[in-house]
């Protein structure tokens, strides 16, 4: 597993605090989870979406990211309807490990409200918050 | 023995079955046809499986080359926590295997099957003793079905005296088929934390425990290999809010003769046979997972149950309380007459297995605590766990230890579980090892440990001494070939 | 004693290590309130030599064939069992193994299980099958479960010529939830009923066994395309009997979507029924909700072929309250017995043996007819079949206990409305000669 310090921690998304990103895209917001996350979850084997229309709330639970020895949650980084998922990690699921802020993304939101952005962490907290 | 107990031999490579045998080869001897042949519709006539054709000796060297690549309780030690993988008595196999026995129809009338019933309710009255609990069902084909059959108890208890109750607690260090158990029932589990001595405290049972907790499943001794001290207050404290109190009896061989579980306040208990009471594990089962029960539970026992008059036995139905039926018959028979073969031939000995059990084990623990890292040091019971804390220098893990250790000529011990311990290895050596092969299991660890520090290329490498090296289990998840 | 190894020399030296004086100090850490004060009260330890003698003594009130000539099927089959199977499957290496979790060391058990899912998916014409689940029953009712997981609609149907014990090992598994059951009635030809069946769209799925209850082939295809005019419901197809397979069409070409059942016919003995073999399978695109384990073929660090146990993310140990079931162990030694049965038998012994079962059955009912008694479902059959006698049959039977003779099984006790209907079995294990001295007895 990777020492903190050799993380990628892209300075054009936000962080939360169950490690997953979120990039604003014109109208649109992008996710997925962190260099750390998958890191931590090892070689990713499958992710289960949510269906394209259903809204949820922020911090909602709205898929699983399957790895060989684990499960985990999916969190909506802010609430709002999905819009697109990445349908290439159906094929392609080692795109989360290998690209996790571009090629591995995740869900497309349209969200209820951008304010909520503003309370996911910056590349500076996430890190300190690693750190811990 | 000088030599190191590990060394290499001429395993033969054997293809799929498939990949052999030719068209017209056949390994069976067809019965002799004295009746005519009826010709069948044929709008119903099928092509017939395509199996592959294979001749006796094709099937024999088949599975005699695919043996030879196993390890097996009888080819070494298996020291997993948790799944007491003590030494199948042979006679117990005989047993099982006896004509009457083997090849007995589970639907005669009882008067033709004595021989069984017989054997079923002497067995249930045995594991009622060890126990202490009153009321016994042999029915559940494995503890997790044992579980299950508990929480329905649980369940139709409640709904019994007009209550809703749909939680149950489950501590930190459970294994995995409690919470699946609990909510196939349609519990909620609720997580209750153990303390920093590795047990339960009062304190953090009697801060979630409310009225709508049907119950608690405690593991004792737990996960940690460590005795719940507190249960008989904890069981105290979910009575008092009318919960019930479930134990998981995989852990059973730590305290045979030594606690009765009816004294302590549990109220019902599933056992493993495959573990405690020596059944074979058959690479993944068949196991047995037979149910202990209070007085207050006995109505909701399943069905059929065995029961006793006149001098006969019977099978009745004749419960209305009853969950039901969990299995098509009766239960794994064949394996419930070894356990009921062990059983005779250990007599009140069980005690002595299960006190040579707990001795191995603090022995073990005593010898590699320093070796590796021991989280929780204080008296253990049959198991015993630690974890790659030690190993961390050289991001040697939990994995490559076990590995590792497949060279040394070991089974591994339980890895990753419980939870509680990040990189937790348990090991169980149970009663049936003797010094002399815990000793070379313990120089193998300090030797692993010591490889780790100066050379931990060989514990990445590991294993290199069997048939194949580290699988890809990457691939096989995300490209998943489940048949030929 | 010969299973515990130590000496007192061995304890009181590691007693020593450890720093304690005896053995029962090592139990210091339980409170004393939780301490047993009495001794187990159990008989006396038995020698090998006492032990042999007091089974043999048990088995001995047993009635097994040959001595009794048995007619007896309803989910329990006596089928020979080639003398290799009991040898190879008595190879330490496969039943002192435990569960293949260090796939390294287990490559054995693993091949053999992967063989064995593939027998099962070509024998029920399915894509893919588990490592199995305990019996028929619980296989049934995880495969309703399944059918509710992926549909996420809250009724089933079910037919009421499943297996009686089956419906209510169904039954029990899911009123455990508050699933709702709806049972399916049976027709004049003793097959399932599915005119009642409106409102598709509320159920998950339509359970049906085939051969059925009553012996009687069900027509798949046709409930299959009825039961698929809602696009979602699920066709589940249950069996006791897999031996039929050998010879009928199989419930995957029939349009099954789950096909489970009860593999014990296949090499596994009767053992007064248990353990027995959950057999289940189904199409590829459900095979991240199937419950049980599965083994897949992979590639070890030198690309070297190698089977694991994969998909594990779905079961307890991992998912654990939000797993496809609890189900921990499978039947192991059950499914391995079964796939060295059919390496025996091969694709052309199983036809013929299937056909050999077929013909027995059908010459035990001729038999029976022209005795008189009366074959009231007029469908063709697999090795069972109901046959209705005059109504002081009970008599007859009952004498034919004492003539060692067990002429099926009454299935009033399961179908009231069925008095004096019998259900009898015959399989390659009846010789002519036998069925020919029962016909003889009914007929006078």
């Amino acid at each position: 597993m990777k020492e903190i310090s050799e993380l990628t921690l892209p300075e054009d998304v936000r962080y939360s605090d169950d490690h997953e990103w979120a990039r604003q895209e014109g109208d649109f917001v992008r996710a997925g989870i962190s260099d750390y996350a998958q890191d931590q979850l090892g070689d990713i084997i499958f992710v289960e979406f949510p269906e394209i229309g259903e809204t949820f709330e922020k911090g909602e639970e709205c898929g699983t990211v399957e790895s060989v020895k684990t499960v985990s949650e999916l969190y909506m980084p802010v609430g709002g309807e999905v819009t697109a998922v990445n349908e290439n990690l159906a094929e392609h699921p080692e795109m989360v490990n290998n690209e996790p802020y571009n090629g591995g993304w995740m869900i497309e939101i349209r969200p209820t409200d951008f304010g909520e952005m503003d309370s996911l962490m910056g590349k500076n907290a996430y890190l300190k918050m690693l750190k811990g | 023995m000088k030599e190191p107990l590990s060394t290499t031999g001429l395993i033969l490579n054997e293809p799929l079955l498939w990949e052999k045998g030719k068209k017209g080869r056949s390994g069976f001897s067809l019965p002799q046809r004295d009746v005519d042949v009826f010709p069948m519709d044929d709008n119903l006539l099928g092509n017939g499986p395509d199996f592959p054709d294979l001749s006796e000796l094709d099937v024999v060297r088949h599975y005699t080359r695919l043996s030879q690549w196993n390890y097996g309780v009888d080819s070494g030690m298996y020291p997993l926590g948790s799944c007491t993988m003590k030494y199948n008595p042979k006679i117990n196999e005989r047993q099982a295997s006896l004509h009457g026995i083997a090849f007995s129809h589970p639907m005669l009338p009882a008067e033709l099957s004595q021989g069984i019933l017989k054997i079923m309710f002497h067995l249930e009255r045995y594991l009622s003793e060890i126990t202490g609990l009153p009321a016994v069902t042999l029915q559940p084909a494995a503890g997790a079905q044992g579980e299950l059959a508990g929480m329905m108890m649980i369940k139709a208890f409640h709904q019994n005296s007009g209550s809703t109750k749909n939680k149950i607690l489950i501590p930190d260090t459970a294994h995995g088929t409690n919470p699946a158990s609990s909510a196939i029932c349609g519990f909620t589990p609720v997580p209750v934390k153990s303390n920093e001595l590795g047990v339960l405290s009062l304190e953090s049972v009697a801060s979630v425990m409310d009225e709508d907790i049907a119950g608690v499943m405690i593991t004792n001794p737990n996960t940690l290999g460590l005795f719940e001290e507190n249960i008989k207050e904890i069981s105290g404290i979910v009575h008092s809010k009318g919960g019930l109190v479930y134990v998981d009896g995989a852990n059973m061989n730590a305290i045979m003769g030594i606690v009765n579980m009816d004294d302590i306040g549990v109220d019902i208990m599933h056992l493993n046979l495959h573990k405690t009471f020596s059944t074979p594990h058959g690479g993944g089962g068949p196991g047995a997972g037979p149910v202990c029960v209070g007085k207050d539970l006995e109505p909701f026992l399943p069905v059929p149950r065995v029961v006793k008059k006149n001098g006969s036995y019977f099978l009745s139905q004749d419960f209305p309380q009853s969950i039901g039926r969990l299995h098509a018959f009766y239960g794994n028979v064949g394996v419930l007459i070894k356990a009921y073969s062990y059983i005779l031939s250990m007599g009140s000995m069980l005690k002595k297995a299960s006190q040579l059990a707990v001795l191995n084990a603090n022995y073990l623990k005593e010898r590699l605590k320093g070796t590796f890292h021991l989280p929780y040091d204080r008296p253990c019971m049959h198991e015993c766990v630690f974890s790659d804390k030690l190993q961390e220098e050289n991001r040697v893990t939990t994995l490559d230890i076990a590995k590792r250790l497949i060279d040394y000529g070991f089974h591994p011990p339980t890895v990753y579980f419980p939870l509680v311990v990040h990189g937790a290895i348990m090991m169980e050596p149970t009663e049936s090892e003797s010094r002399e092969t815990l000793d070379l299991f313990i120089e193998a660890c300090k030797a692993i440990a010591d490889e780790a520090k100066q050379n931990p290329e060989l514990l990445f490498e590991a294993p290199t001494k069997p048939k194949v090296r580290r699988m890809d289990e990457t691939k096989a998840a995300r490209h998943p070939y489940l048949a030929g | 004693m010969r299973y515990l190894p130590h000496t007192d020399q061995d304890i009181n030296e590691m007693l020593k290590e450890i720093g304690l004086k005896t053995l029962d100090d090592l139990f210091e850490c339980i409170p004393k309130e939780c301490r047993r004060t009495d001794d187990l009260n159990l008989p006396k330890p038995l020698t090998e030599w006492d032990l042999n003698t007091h089974m043999d003594n048990l088995a001995a009130e047993m009635a097994v064939p040959p001595d009794y000539k048995i007619f007896l099927g309803a989910g329990s089959y006596n089928h020979y069992i080639p003398e290799v199977v009991k040898q190879l499957i008595s190879r330490s290496e496969f039943y002192t193994a435990y569960t293949p979790y260090q796939p390294e060391i287990s490559q054995g058990t693993l091949q053999a299980i992967y063989e064995y899912q593939t027998i099962v998916t070509l024998l029920l014409g399915m894509d893919v099958a588990n490592a199995s689940m305990y019996d028929g029953a619980s296989a049934l009712a995880e495969a309703l479960l399944m059918a509710i997981r992926i549909t996420k609609r809250k009724k089933v149907a079910v037919s009421r010529l499943i297996n009686p014990y089956y419906r209510q090992v169904v039954q029990t598994y899911l009123s455990a939830q508050g699933y709702e059951i709806v049972e399916l009635p049976f027709l004049k030809n003793g097959t399932t009923d599915l005119s009642g069946l409106h409102d598709l769209e509320e159920f998950a799925a339509v359970a049906i066994q085939s051969p059925n209850f009553f012996g009687c082939i069900e027509d798949l295809k046709s409930q299959g395309e009825r039961i698929h005019s809602d696009r979602k419901t699920m066709f589940v197809t249950a069996f006791t009997e897999p031996l039929a397979y050998g010879l009928i069409k199989n419930p995957g070409s029939l349009g099954s979507d789950i096909a489970c059942g009860e593999g014990q016919s296949l090499g596994v003995p009767q053992s007064f029924g248990g353990p027995g073999l959950g057999m289940f399978a189904s199409k590829t695109k459900y095979v991240r909700s199937m419950p049980g384990r599965l083994v897949g073929q992979t590639t070890d660090k030198n690309g070297k072929r190698g089977f694991v146990l994969t998909l594990a993310t779905r079961e307890q140990h991992i998912r654990r309250e939000k797993a496809t079931s609890n189900i921990c162990s499978n039947q192991g030694l059950c499914a391995l017995s079964t796939a060295m049965y059919i390496a025996c038998t091969g694709g052309t012994g199983i036809r013929k043996l299937a056909a050999l079962n077929h013909d027995k059955a059908e010459y035990l009912k001729k038999g029976l007819m022209d005795a008189g008694a009366v074959i009231p479902f007029d469908t063709p059959i697999f090795n069972e079949f109901v046959v209705k006698f005059p109504s002081d049959f009970k008599d007859t039977y009952a004498g034919l206990l004492k003539k060692k003779m067990v002429a099926g099984l009454s299935i009033a006790p399961f179908y009231p409305e069925l008095s004096d209907h019998y259900l009898l079995c015959a399989t390659e294990t009846n010789t002519r000669e036998d069925m020919d001295a029962l016909i003889k007895e009914v007929k006078s």
